[in-house]
């Protein structure tokens, strides 16, 4: 088997925008995921970072199949998802399971944990039988440091940390190769955070895991991804290592969201070299022409508006880099 | 022009121009409800000098919104209830004010703003309505001068196009847009003190670098005191000058921006640092806090983080919880063993 578990070519989710209630017709279209590349390693962890409406949570759901493409193809363990059979991409699917951002509204409140997290053996009864269950239910529980004996109590009766475990026993339980975490930690409390992702550190290490890490929290992504994408109006601005996203941005939009990060030292106050970004993100139903960013950024020219850069290593770029004027540009985020 | 309501505040009983513009001693707030009585605030103590930036530190549901709304004199009540302790604006006591009086202080002398700025406007009425409204009640001015006055407003809070904005609703504005409009709002009447409540927790990073640059400058315009409310570390280096850190309803650490970052003294706060991921330590795990805060309605005997303490001893398992003590002239801990949380590195 190759080395790469995961992979998307071109992937675009448009919405339509209709208009009129009898005769619906179609007068444009969000277009939340415009044509994304990536490739998952097997064991590493990919962030995926952006700030809200750039496209990052409907590319989870896409992934995940909640949400089927518009166009383009995504491969898991080398299979093309939108070729195979139903039933194929329904046994696909058991590889790759979410752990979502709301630890209160993903779980069903009438439910017990027991119910929750045996819920994926109903909807693929050829895992296990149906005695072994409650035993691979206990588990699991245990394996995200739940008490196991607490398998008949309501979601109501745990904290928003141990619900957030609740919901990562529920995406383990069909032993999958790639979880997809939507912002897991962001509802969480500081101290609480650090629990959560400590566990997902350990389970990576324990069973293999490879993970997609979505979240807007700078910090947490550089603490746990290898690899980081930035994401910006529905496509990936720059893409590659952590050190070389945090360290050597190239692109403006990251250098402008790494500088707006407030770094909890008050020492570096002032020493920061912050970019303060003009104006909000442009509507994805209306992106401007050529690049993207050109409308809040400081290095625009008229080749921007004119041609779209591609998502490619540049000449002063080590790391792929959609911008015409790619270039690194120290931020001092990080401290120390 | 009519008559300026500041003539009036300043025949305040007790109004002292030189003492602190706000200052909160021994503060208790209670919420009796069904299932028994949650004490959300248990005697915090803190002053704001002119000027100054404090910050409240703390995670969800350790007292810092109550505290902040106790201030206001905006808390649901019932349930909740002021149970003692004094809320000084320049020396007078804003509890003992009679509430025609304790109406104009909010909004001329205290302002505040809130997190989630599309609940806090009004829907149905245009922003320059409820703009040009401070004016027209507080001021008694006439709509098209308060109109005016809101275009101005806007421009102050660097909305582009205000003179036609100020006619649109709250729907039409973006998220950091809306939070500039609740800021125009509270500087409407030119406040001594600006109480912020997670002015920024529901806005994305580069749109909060935004919205903490236009306060950071108001202020020193305007020579202005913030009280920030916040559970994000980041935000507080950048801005604050004190640190309040709360647990459980107390003050348990209080000290200078950068004493709190460099020497925590206070278990928890210590804890709260270590948790952020950091840089040099990319790898490691994380040193989490162990467990989960207290129910209000039941906190623990003695120190509340007691049962989540790597330090605790018999003595914080036992009444009365741990006094605050003095660390240095300028800061105290809540901790009996202060000195070994400080020397531990």
């Amino acid at each position: 088997m190759s080395d790469i578990v995961l992979e998307t070519r071109d992937l675009v989710k448009h919405f339509p925008l209709t208009q009129g209630i009898l005769f619906k017709k179609q007068i444009g279209a969000v277009r939340a995921v415009d044509g994304i590349n990536l490739q998952l390693r097997r064991g590493e962890t990919l962030g995926v970072v952006g700030e809200s409406g750039c496209g990052k949570s409907t590319l989870a759901r896409m992934l995940v199949g909640l949400e089927t493409p518009t166009s383009g193809d995504l491969f898991v363990q080398g299979r093309n998802m939108s070729r195979v059979s139903a039933t194929e991409r329904r046994r696909g699917r058991r590889n790759i399971q979410l752990v979502m951002q709301d630890p209160y509204t993903s779980l069903n409140p009438r439910m017990t944990v027991g119910d929750i997290v045996g819920e994926p053996f109903e909807v693929h009864p050829d895992v296990l039988p149906k005695s072994r269950r409650r035993a691979r239910v206990q588990e699991l529980l245990e394996l995200v440091g739940l008490n196991p004996d607490h398998i008949n109590r309501y979601p109501h009766q745990f904290s928003g940390g141990q619900r957030q475990r609740i919901g990562i026993a529920r995406a383990l339980a069909l032993n999958p190769e790639i979880i997809l975490c939507d912002e897991p930690v962001s509802a969480l409390d500081v101290s609480i955070q650090a629990q959560v992702i400590n566990l997902l550190e350990k389970l990576q290490k324990e069973l293999g895991l490879s993970y997609i890490f979505i979240a807007h929290d700078l910090s947490v992504v550089r603490h746990i991804a290898d690899r980081v994408a930035v994401m910006y109006l529905g496509k990936i601005v720059e893409i590659g290592n952590e050190d070389q996203i945090y360290d050597n941005p190239t692109h403006p939009y990251t250098q402008a969201l790494l500088s707006a990060v407030p770094v909890p030292d008050p020492k570096l106050r002032g020493l920061r070299d912050q970019i303060v970004l003009t104006g909000d993100v442009p509507s994805p139903a209306n992106p401007p022409s050529g690049c993207r960013f050109r409308t809040r950024c400081w290095k625009a020219q008229d080749i921007c508006a004119q041609q779209e850069p591609a998502l490619a290593v540049r000449e002063k770029s080590a790391h792929p880099s959609a911008c015409h004027f790619a270039e690194v540009r120290d931020v001092v985020h990080a401290h120390e | 022009m009519s008559t300026d309501v500041n003539v009036k505040l300043d025949a305040l009983p007790g109004l002292d121009p030189n003492a602190m513009p706000l200052q909160v001693k021994d503060l208790h707030v209670e919420f009796r409800t069904r299932i028994g009585t949650a004490r959300a605030v248990n005697g915090v103590s803190f002053d704001l000098r002119p000027g100054e930036t404090r910050a409240i530190l703390g995670e969800s549901g350790c007292g810092k919104s109550v505290t902040a709304q106790a201030i206001m004199g905006i808390l649901d009540s019932p349930p909740g209830f002021v149970t003692g302790g004094q809320i000084l604006y320049r020396g007078v006591d804003l509890l003992k004010l009679p509430e025609a009086q304790r109406r104009k202080v909010r909004a001329n002398r205290i302002a505040m703003i809130f997190q989630d700025a599309l609940s806090a406007l009004n829907p149905v009425f245009t922003v320059g309505f409820q703009l040009g409204e401070l004016f027209r009640k507080h001021r008694g001015m006439s709509r098209a001068e308060g109109k005016a006055r809101a275009v101005e407003l806007l421009d102050l809070v660097r909305i582009p196009a205000a003179k036609q904005r100020v006619n649109d609703y709250p729907h039409q504005f973006s998220g950091g847009m809306r939070q500039r409009v609740m800021i125009a709002m509270a500087l409407a009447l030119d406040p001594e003190v600006l109480i912020a409540d997670e002015p920024t927790t529901a806005l994305d990073v580069t749109v909060q670098a935004q919205i903490m640059a236009l306060l950071a400058e108001l202020q020193r315009e305007r020579n202005m005191s913030l009280l920030l409310i916040t559970h994000d570390m980041g935000v507080v280096a950048d801005v604050a000058d004190r640190i309040s850190v709360m647990y459980a309803g107390r003050v348990i650490e209080e000290a200078p921006v950068g004493d709190i970052y460099e020497t925590p003294a206070h278990p928890y706060t210590k804890g709260l640092l270590e948790s952020i991921p950091r840089l040099d330590l990319k790898g490691q795990e994380l040193a989490a806090i162990k467990g989960l805060p207290p129910a209000l309605t039941n906190i623990p005997k003695g120190c509340a983080f007691n049962p989540r303490c790597r330090y605790a001893q018999d003595v914080c398992r036992q009444d009365p919880p741990p006094p605050l003590y003095q660390v240095s002239p300028y800061r105290t801990a809540a901790c009996h063993f202060w000195k070994e949380v400080k020397a531990d590195v």
